[in-house]
């Protein structure tokens, strides 16, 4: 059984360019800044010579080609340089609030995937029903709420009248995982709105692509059950484009997660990041965005290994 | 994907006047009509918020903190004493302007790189196509936010910003259409006429792949419209005291106690903006996809 490791070899392969890339525009945020990246490194309050160090550590005297390699090399070893603003480990702040985001992030995904997916099954399997036409516009609605409106909405309603969730902050989870679970109720709810809308879309319509085709109609002409139909090929058919598709759902999520995190104040890498780019924390700011977007990628890389394993065609080659 | 399956160019089949096929068209689209009407109004009140507004953006009244609507200010006032009907109507011109300068930075670089690596193809196309997967892997409003700090924060940047997070997506579907109409016999017919490339790209190749852009660009223009509320309401795009929806409603917040109200009117603005603009771009997909007419 040695095509898992080569079939994961390949994927690798193919990423390792998009990582690179990736890594490239982190880096290139700091040059998009007016003016001299030391002086936006230093802070308001730096003295000649803390300039001159800072030069110095991070290579600004020396081609871009050099620089981006001390950065890499510093980030590969998980030093990502310290804020100006608290002075702390950026890699440090990031551990103590990555949980947060996830948590809330995971909770919705789940959330979002546990009522689209039906929902757009349903919609496609009672095509131009009543129920269908529900969900087609709530669908659309779903796609255009500010999601940060519907999260101050859920708060005014749920915590601050009925009291039935806390307003504001987190708990973490592994030391109080119903507290950590009742704080992210209602951010997972506003976050998963957006993600539902979107997934009974795309479901309903690539599913009603597979009960179009031909065989299908075979299948029934052959005597087969609605249900059978549905289950055995429909669905089978949609998994791996599913699974893609709930995959991608990962960035937009972080996305949301910035202005939830605002909404519900809740310490996480979102709120850290809108806030250290206010305050020109760029340390921070770069440490965020690259952890985000390794996750990202890693999160597509293991949804395109997964995807490869279930389709037969991969397995035999 | 072959020449023959490309929709033919079809010749109008009626010899009718414009103005009734477009009546005869809205008839059957009540969707595009409503949403049409809807962006051409707010458009009217953005430019003419000087004149339709019934008080100044930043008018205080400060005898009358967060009150509620009454015959003098329908909507009530914010916490410093504002109108908060004429601050919506002032933000109107902020949010179109915002949308609109996003979605044009999209297209000024998307569209171009999309045309050129999907003509070109070859190692040139395989680079700048990882180079998009890339961007596209990070979480849109996070890279949007960072751009935002780099440049300095304010509105005009924060839109350029989201314009640049937009671009990929634009690039990545004017490639693939590219790719799709660069097989079509017409096209081997000009270069067998000796047509240079430009002259392909932009005579044959642009407006033969243009249609699905169209309405992606429709599309992303409530995405953008999000966007700026977002990043307004996180104080990285108008600033105090411009008026803005998204900023309206992050004033709105920290006064949800007091006064929950606040917040209703411009989260309706923006949901009915973008809404209007996603319906506008779902029936411009239908009209302009030859194979959806006889539904």
């Amino acid at each position: 059984m040695n095509k898992l490791p080569r079939l994961i070899g390949r994927r690798l392969l193919q990423f390792l360019p998009i990582v690179v890339f990736a890594t490239f525009v982190v880096f290139g945020l700091l040059q998009l800044v007016p003016g001299d990246p030391a002086l936006s490194l230093a802070g308001d309050y730096a003295t000649t010579q803390h300039l001159a160090e800072i030069r110095h550590e991070y290579g600004f005297d020396q081609p871009l080609i050099v620089q981006y390699g001390i950065w890499l090399w510093h980030a590969a070893q998980g030093n990502l340089g310290l804020s100006l603003f608290s002075s702390e480990p950026v890699s440090q702040l990031i551990r103590d609030r990555l949980p947060n985001t996830i948590l809330i992030a995971l909770y919705a995904l789940i959330v979002a995937s546990a009522i689209g997916i039906p929902l757009g099954v349903l919609a496609a399997t009672r095509n131009g029903s009543k129920l269908d036409s529900f969900v087609t516009a709530s669908a659309s609605l779903g796609v255009a709420l500010p999601s940060f409106w519907l999260a101050m909405i859920l708060a005014l309603q749920f915590s601050l009248y009925r009291h039935w969730f806390p307003t504001t902050g987190a708990a973490p989870f592994f030391s109080d995982p119903f507290g950590a679970l009742s704080h992210a109720t209602l951010p997972a709810i506003a976050l998963a709105v957006g993600v539902v809308a979107t997934l009974a879309r795309q479901v309903r319509s690539d599913l009603l692509e597979v009960l179009n085709q031909q065989y299908m109609r075979t299948l029934r002409a052959k005597g087969l059950s609605s249900g059978a139909i549905l289950w055995k090929h429909g669905l089978r058919n949609v998994s791996a484009t599913l699974l893609t598709l709930v995959g991608l759902q990962v960035n937009r999520l972080f996305s949301g997660a910035v202005v939830i995190e605002a909404v519900f104040a809740i310490p996480g890498v979102g709120s850290l990041v809108s806030y250290s780019a206010i305050n020109k924390d760029f340390p921070v700011v770069q440490g965020v965005v690259l952890v985000l977007v390794l996750i990202v990628i890693s999160v597509n890389l293991a949804v395109d290994v997964i995807t490869a394993l279930l389709d037969p065609r991969v397995a035999a080659a | 994907m072959t020449a023959l399956t490309q929709p033919a160019v079809t010749p109008s089949p009626s010899p009718r006047s414009r103005p009734a096929r477009f009546f005869r068209w809205m008839r059957s689209d009540m969707r595009a009509v409503f949403s049409i009407s809807f962006l051409v109004l707010l458009l009217l009140i953005a430019v003419l918020a000087p004149v339709i507004a019934p008080y100044g953006a930043n008018d205080q009244n400060v005898s009358q903190l967060l009150a509620s609507p009454s015959g003098a200010h329908w909507l009530g006032t914010d916490d410093l004493g504002r109108d908060v009907l004429s601050r919506l109507i002032w933000g109107a011109p902020n949010s179109l302007y915002a949308s609109f300068l996003a979605v044009l930075v999209a297209v000024v670089l998307g569209l171009p790189i999309g045309l050129l690596i999907g003509f070109l193809g070859g190692w040139f196309d395989e680079i700048v196509s990882r180079f998009i997967d890339a961007l596209l892997s990070f979480p849109p409003i996070v890279l949007a936010i960072a751009v935002t700090g780099a440049l300095g924060i304010g509105l005009t940047n924060a839109m350029l910003a989201v314009g640049f997070v937009f671009a990929p997506f634009l690039a990545r579907l004017v490639r693939a259409q590219t790719l799709v109409v660069k097989g079509a016999l017409y096209v081997d017919a000009a270069r067998g006429f000796g047509a240079s490339t430009p002259h392909i790209i932009v005579r044959h190749i642009l407006p033969n792949a243009i249609q699905p852009v169209i309405v992606q660009v429709t599309l992303m223009l409530a995405i953008a419209l999000l966007a700026e509320a977002a990043l307004s309401f996180l104080s990285l795009g108008v600033q105090p005291p411009a008026a803005s929806w998204g900023g309206m409603l992050a004033r709105a917040y920290n006064y949800i106690e007091i006064a929950p109200e606040q917040m209703y009117a411009p989260g309706m603005a923006i949901l009915l903006t973008a809404l209007a603009f996603n319906a506008l771009g779902e029936s411009m997909r239908v009209a302009l996809d030859p194979t959806m007419k006889r539904r």
